[in-house]
């Protein structure tokens, strides 16, 4: 048990951490997933409820210990780090500084997601898909992709009467859990998940700490 | 005076009908603005409340809605526009009744806007709805009378605050309208005057009757030591329904009248034409009970609190009541159902569901036979309600501030409503109210030229859907699949436990369930198979202080002649291996059970007292480094189990401790967030359903315990999070009761250390809603079964 759980892919030495990040030691490279940045602002602006406005810098902080921590060289945004591309103006003053702050010194990716789609012009680079060797990384997973790493899905596992963030591992992709504050979640045996990943899979869940368990018997 | 059209006295003396003194003296009252009539059931109290409107519209009224009556159920409507009609047609008189109801169709309901009748019966909600259109001035502006049915059962909710403020509402809409208030029996009169008009409120108290022929149900067989539902009892009470006409046998929960209905259905050899009724039921099915009923085609109907209120059908001539009552006046009001005639004793019974309950019941008995009500008195309005109020005040047109104030303070929950807690709602309803004034630019209501109205007009349509105080957990609805036939609802996390094959019991049938699609769950008839049990949410009550002191005192006693002798030799076995509670005492037992240790704490502070308790005590055994896992509260005790013994309690009933653990226990615990989602939904921060965007349990969305952590750790004074302290600390919490029992115990507290579980404890192993407790055991036992499921599937 620890805070965060190695596994390979394709050969790739990968860390699935506890706060729902992935780790790849070897370009020091950070990969969140799902920020949805600015999504009370844009309830809000449609009309919707108004939900506490503090979730953006919720997430920033969050992000703010994982590069503390970790001290990136590259930082990869796997799609939807924004929920929707008005949001990205949305920021107030102190949350572009905080963003621009920990863009600084490193190189740094936006993939593009189905609610971030086009450019966005705070700095960093706008990509559909990046490669890391053998891998791709992109927002929504391809059926029979082989090497990939997505979000997308949000991922949330219940064990032991409790419901975690997961990622969802197996031998051709892993599924990284939503990283922002608030976002709901997307069950296993959910037919839009379970139609891709293996029997053999494993959950990764986060929290307090990364804990790996097989995927089958969270399945019915 | 004024008098009854001629006609209507000519059908009565035809009919052979007497009016009651309570109901001429409410004529008397026409021009009372306020009036409490409080009347037994079956005291003819409805007609009473009609009585002065057919006195003022007479034989031919002009066009144009004269009364509004608003009762808690649907189903009372329905039924009073039957008995209402009854002499209104008899006597030829030209009145027109309809009700209007969420299940009337939209065109009625058009049409009733539009050409509305003489008196219209509905609900609080229906109500709020109406008020929110912009054509309720023109709809309401000549209302003279307002009658709110069964008040004593709607100011125990936020219902009734509602209706308070849509009452206060339509005064300022039609000047001069005259309320009446109709209750049962209740322990304080004046106080609940004042909650229906603050303003000043006749109160009119009727002739209570004789006291009622109540007794405990005996049986060949004992009641098991555990569990609800009296279905042990089934033969006794076959007998009973045999040698009466209609037999009413009362629940506490869906979930325990579905399985004995079930019961009662396979032991029916006579083919007695029994039958089910509960608020979880297809309305179609409801409603061929109910007609069932009225024609006196029923020999007994299995119902919960559906059934509770005033509905007046066929001749019931008993009552049985299942389970323990929890509260004297509900045993009462439930007893009112047998023998619907004034001045006629009740016939009812009372089958007590297990050991403990033989014990509660025979408290209850006393209570009533002594007339010795209970009531707790009521708090300050909930500003959640008021919070809804000013959002769909703000869909029927633009208002002033200071208006919609002074008229709030005419609601009898709110009189005493400050300016700056108004205004703190009127800034919420607008802004969301956060100290980062984020959403200046997309408010929900602006003020423009004094006024305030909404900003975008479309929001009417979502605060409109979220409308109503009731927050229940999400249903599905239930078909059978190909001919789509409505059995039912399930609750949304129990149809998520289902696999298909899976089989369930839903108004007293097996049924397989195929599938979910959409919204919907596809079943089919599984007659014979053995059925999982649906399980349904309902209302738990505390059992009341004044019940817990009659048991109390009752368990002090040296022998137990008038109980059975089985749950006296349990009470005796109890005294023999532990000791028995006594009020100045706080017992608590500790022993190994199953594995995990577990304490006992017997502090009879009602269900929700010791729910606080066992979530303050846990919070103390976590630092301690006793890894407690989780508790369970019933009306008397808690139980907690945890992976090390407790085996010194005084550290952990310190008083001061305590009240300061509650400060920081109320930041971040089950229940707080509990109370925060249903707070947050009625005040209109979450929606409770937009329609298409609904998803299924599986695709949760985002979660309201992260917009409560969140908004406690940036926003920690919000009006939101100060809402959910109160209603918290009143209702889930009610810290009062634990305070009450610390200060009646005074510290003497025993704690015994025993190698098993004990009798009285017994019990609470199968009580439902066990409350997880997030902590080191917890940790270690999520890493335990990752653990073994690694080293199960060869992966470790």
């Amino acid at each position: 048990m620890s805070t965060h759980h190695p596994f390979r892919l394709l050969g790739v030495a990968l860390e699935a951490r506890a706060s729902g990040a992935l780790w790849h030691e070897e370009s020091r490279l950070l990969v969140v997933s799902d920020l949805h940045l600015g999504r009370s602002e844009r309830l809000a602006r449609r009309g919707g409820a108004l939900l506490p406005p503090y979730e953006t810098r919720e997430t920033l902080a969050r992000l703010d210990g994982e590069i503390e921590a970790t001290r990136p060289a590259r930082v990869i945004c796997l799609g939807d780090s924004f929920d929707d591309l008005a949001a990205v103006g949305s920021l107030d003053e102190a949350e572009r500084l905080w963003l621009a702050r920990l863009m600084a010194g490193r190189d740094w990716v936006w993939i593009e997601g189905n609610h971030d789609a086009g450019p966005v012009e705070i700095g960093g680079s706008h990509r559909a898909e990046v490669g890391l060797g053998p891998l791709v990384l992109r927002h929504i997973p391809q059926a029979g992709a082989v090497g990939e790493l997505a979000g997308h899905f949000h991922p949330k596992v219940v064990l032991a009467g409790r419901s975690h963030r997961a990622f969802l591992i197996d031998g051709a992709r892993a599924i990284l859990p939503a990283f922002g504050a608030y976002t709901g979640g997307m069950r296993p045996d959910d037919p839009a998940l379970a139609g891709l990943m293996a029997p053999g899979g494993l959950a990764v869940l986060t929290g307090a700490r990364a804990i790996p368990v097989p995927l089958a018997p969270l399945r019915r | 005076m004024p008098a009854l059209p001629p006609r209507l006295t000519d059908w009565f003396a035809v009919q052979g009908w007497t009016l009651h003194p309570h109901q001429m003296e409410m004529l008397s009252r026409t021009d009372e603005a306020a009036t409490l009539l409080i009347a037994p059931t079956g005291g003819g109290k409805t007609l009473a409340g009609f009585l002065p409107s057919l006195a003022e519209l007479g034989e031919t009224p002009a066009a144009g809605l004269h009364t509004l009556y608003v009762s808690p159920l649907k189903a009372l409507t329905a039924d009073i526009r039957r008995n209402l009609g009854r002499p209104v047609e008899g006597a030829g008189l030209k009145i027109r009744i309809e009700d209007r109801t969420g299940d009337t169709s939209t065109h009625t309901r058009r049409r009733q806007r539009a050409d509305p009748p003489h008196i219209l019966l509905t609900t609080p909600e229906s109500l709020a709805l109406m008020l929110s259109y912009e054509d309720a001035p023109r709809l309401f502006g000549g209302l003279r009378r307002a009658v709110v049915d069964e008040l004593h059962a709607l100011a125990e909710s936020k219902r009734g605050d509602q209706l308070m403020l849509g009452i206060s509402r339509l005064k300022a809409l039609a000047p001069g309208l005259r309320v009446v208030g109709l209750s049962a029996t209740v322990e304080d009169p004046p106080a609940l005057a004042r909650y229906l008009a603050p303003a000043g409120c006749g109160v009119l108290v009727a002739d209570p009757g004789p006291d009622p022929d109540i007794t405990m149900l005996d049986t060949d067989e004992a009641p098991p030591w555990a569990g609800g539902g009296g279905r042990y009892a089934i033969p006794a009470i076959l007998e009973e329904i045999r040698r009466h006409r209609t037999t009413l046998i009362f629940h506490n929960t869906r979930a325990q009248a579905e399985l004995f209905f079930r019961d009662l259905w396979l032991a029916n050899e006579d083919n007695l034409p029994v039958a089910i009724h509960h608020g979880s039921l297809a309305r179609e099915q409801r409603q061929k009970v109910e007609a069932a009923m009225a024609e006196g085609a029923l020999r007994a109907v299995v119902c919960t609190g559906t059934l509770d209120l005033g509905i007046d059908w066929g001749d019931v001539d008993l009552v049985i009541q299942v389970g323990a009552p929890k509260n004297v006046k509900r045993l009462v009001q439930r007893i009112g159902r047998a023998n619907h005639r004034y001045n006629a004793p009740s016939k009812a019974l009372i089958l007590p569901a297990n050991r403990w309950e033989v014990v509660e019941c025979q408290a209850a008995l006393a209570a009533v036979r002594e007339r010795d009500l209970d009531g707790e008195p009521r708090g300050r309005g909930p500003r959640d309600v008021l919070c809804q109020h000013i959002l769909a005040r703000a869909c029927a047109g633009p208002f002033l501030a200071e208006e919609l104030y002074l008229e709030v303070l005419g609601a009898g929950p709110y009189s005493d409503l400050t300016r700056a807690e108004f205004d703190a709602c009127l800034d919420f309803a607008a802004t969301g109210g956060y100290a980062l004034r984020a959403y200046d630019r997309w408010q929900r209501l602006k003020q423009t030229g004094g006024h305030w109205h909404l900003r975008d007009p479309r929001a009417a349509s979502v605060i409109r859907q979220n409308l109503g105080t009731i927050v229940g957990t999400e249903t599905l609805s239930v078909r059978l699949r190909g001919r789509g036939l409505p059995l039912g609802e399930v609750e949304e996390d129990f149809a998520a436990t289902l696999t298909p094959g899976d089989t369930f019991l839903i108004g007293g049938e097996v049924v397989r369930f195929d599938g979910l699609r959409e919204l919907t769950v596809e079943v089919s008839r599984a007659p014979g198979r053995a059925p999982k049990v649906a399980v349904f949410n309902g209302t738990k009550f505390s059992t009341s202080t004044l019940l817990t002191h009659r048991i109390m005192g009752m368990l002090q006693q040296e022998r137990w002649p008038e109980l059975p002798a089985h749950t006296a030799r349990w009470l005796a076995l109890q005294r023999e291996l532990s000791r028995l509670p006594s009020p100045d005492r706080l017992l608590c037992e500790s022993f190994p059970h199953d594995g995990y240790e577990h304490l006992c704490i017997y502090g009879f502070a009602g269900r929700n007292g010791q729910q606080t308790l066992g979530l303050l005590i846990t919070k103390q055994m976590e630092a301690m480094g006793l890894a407690p896992l989780g508790f369970v509260a019933t009306d008397y005790a808690t139980l907690i189990w945890g992976l090390e013994p407790v085996v010194d309690a005084a550290p952990l009933f310190d008083a001061t401790t305590l009240r300061e653990g509650l400060e920081h226990w109320l930041a971040g615990n089950a229940v707080m967030k509990r109370t925060f989602r249903n707070s947050a939904i009625i005040a209109g921060l979450i929606e409770r359903n937009n329609q298409g965007r609904r998803k299924t349990g599986r695709q949760a969305s985002f979660s309201s315990d992260i917009l409560y952590d969140t908004l406690r750790r940036h926003d920690p004074g919000h009006l939101m999070l100060q809402i959910t302290r109160e209603e918290a600390l009143r209702g889930l919490v009610d810290f009062g009761r634990v305070e009450d029992m610390l200060a009646r115990t005074g510290g003497r507290i025993d704690l015994l250390r025993l190698s098993r579980l004990t009798p009285l404890a017994a019990p609470l192993f199968l009580e439902p809603g066990k409350v997880p407790v997030e902590g080191a055991g917890r940790e270690r036992l999520v890493a335990a079964t990752a653990e073994r499921l690694m080293a199960e599937a060869g992966l470790g």
